[in-house]
């Protein structure tokens, strides 16, 4: 239980650590930034806190804390995710959109570069 | 048959790596239909396909990267919407259509007003270039579309299909990416928009190979049906029955 505590709190820091590492040298926007350090965060502070994990298993009806603990940390895991499947999402519709944009405003430009030529 | 007006039928044709057909594709369609004009949409091909399909007369529409085919398609829409067109036809640039079933396109879009007829190789049974792990799934497509579109649809999976001015604008906003054709046919149905089949020969491709293999048509099947489903229950305003 300590072990996979420790672990998890350690993984946790180097998250953080790695995500504003990674803001820092613009890696990472920021606002992208947010659902990382959001689960990193979580996940910190439910490694610390075995009353905590407990009395998620006792909700949660497992038997032991390390399996409420991981449930926990996969179900955070998916929200950021999920989340981040949205914004590509959303960022691949932007882009189709914007190459489509490009590609017709090129052939309008080619057409009146010849109209001019021909005159 | 009548002679399209100037700017009311554009011919379209999406074309990825088909430097083997294009030319000949633009030629026929030049040929059968003088005057009409032809828009290949070239989807960043590594070849000659462009180069090939403007030295045969064609516009080209140059994609600054690979959008895949509905992404392809999606474009010719957008610019022939903003060009004004009233119709627009889309041919394959493997030459598997053949241009002189165009005006027949042209001819039931006009007269009929559907906003979409689809050229279809199964009302005249003339389908003996399709595989067989295809015409499963077209049986299969067929059956999974009947009570979603209230209408038996022969040929789902036909890319030979002509539009109108209404269709044009509905897909220039909202058009499938992967593998379109069923999609659109649900997004049409969305709109209470009509369509119809008309018989139409395929040939076999003139060039190339088909980028569905084996392993792709699984996929096929499972994108498709999670695109139908997803399109059958996405939001839209209601508007009046046509």
């Amino acid at each position: 239980m300590d072990g996979l505590m420790n672990f998890l709190t350690g993984l946790s820091l180097v998250l953080i650590a790695l995500v504003l590492f990674s803001v820092r040298r613009s890696h990472i926007r920021v606002e992208y930034s947010v659902s990382w350090l959001g689960a990193a965060l979580t996940l910190l502070v439910v490694s610390r806190s075995e009353a905590l994990m407990n009395r998620a298993a006792a909700i949660l009806g497992l038997t032991t804390a390390p399996l409420a603990l991981l449930t926990l940390v996969g179900c955070v895991f998916l929200i950021v995710l999920f989340r981040l499947s949205v914004l590509i999402s959303a960022l691949k519709d932007a882009n189709i959109a914007l190459a489509q944009r490009v590609a017709v405003l090129e052939f309008h430009l080619r057409s009146l570069n010849e109209k001019i030529q021909t005159r | 048959m009548s002679v399209p007006e100037p700017g009311s039928l554009l011919i379209v044709v999406p074309a990825f790596n088909e430097e083997g057909a294009i030319g000949n594709v633009v030629r026929e369609v030049r040929e059968t239909l003088p005057g009409v004009p032809v828009l290949v949409i070239d989807d960043c091909s590594i070849d000659n396909t462009a180069a090939l399909a403007r030295e045969a007369g064609a516009q080209v529409l140059p994609l600054p990267h690979h959008l895949g085919l509905g992404g392809a398609v999606q474009a010719g829409y957008k610019l022939a919407f903003e060009l004004g067109y009233d119709y627009v036809i889309r041919i394959d640039g493997d030459g598997q259509h053949d241009p002189a079933y165009i005006m027949k396109i042209y001819e039931t879009l006009r007269v009929t007003g559907c906003q979409m007829v689809i050229g279809s190789r199964y009302l005249n049974n003339d389908h003996a270039h399709s595989s067989f792990i295809r015409g499963l799934g077209i049986r299969f497509f067929r059956l999974v579309l009947w009570p979603i579109l209230g209408q038996y649809v022969h040929d789902p999976t036909s890319g030979f299909v002509g539009v109108n001015r209404e269709a044009l604008q509905v897909f220039s906003k909202s058009f499938p990416l992967e593998y379109p054709e069923i999609e659109a046919l649900v997004v049409l149905q969305r709109k209470a928009f009509r369509f119809v089949e008309v018989p139409c020969r395929m040939r076999p491709r003139a060039a190339g190979k088909s980028s569905i293999t084996a392993l792709k048509s699984l996929y096929y099947i499972i994108h498709v049906l999670l695109g139908v489903f997803v399109n059958v229950l996405k939001y839209e305003p209601k508007r009046r029955k046509r």
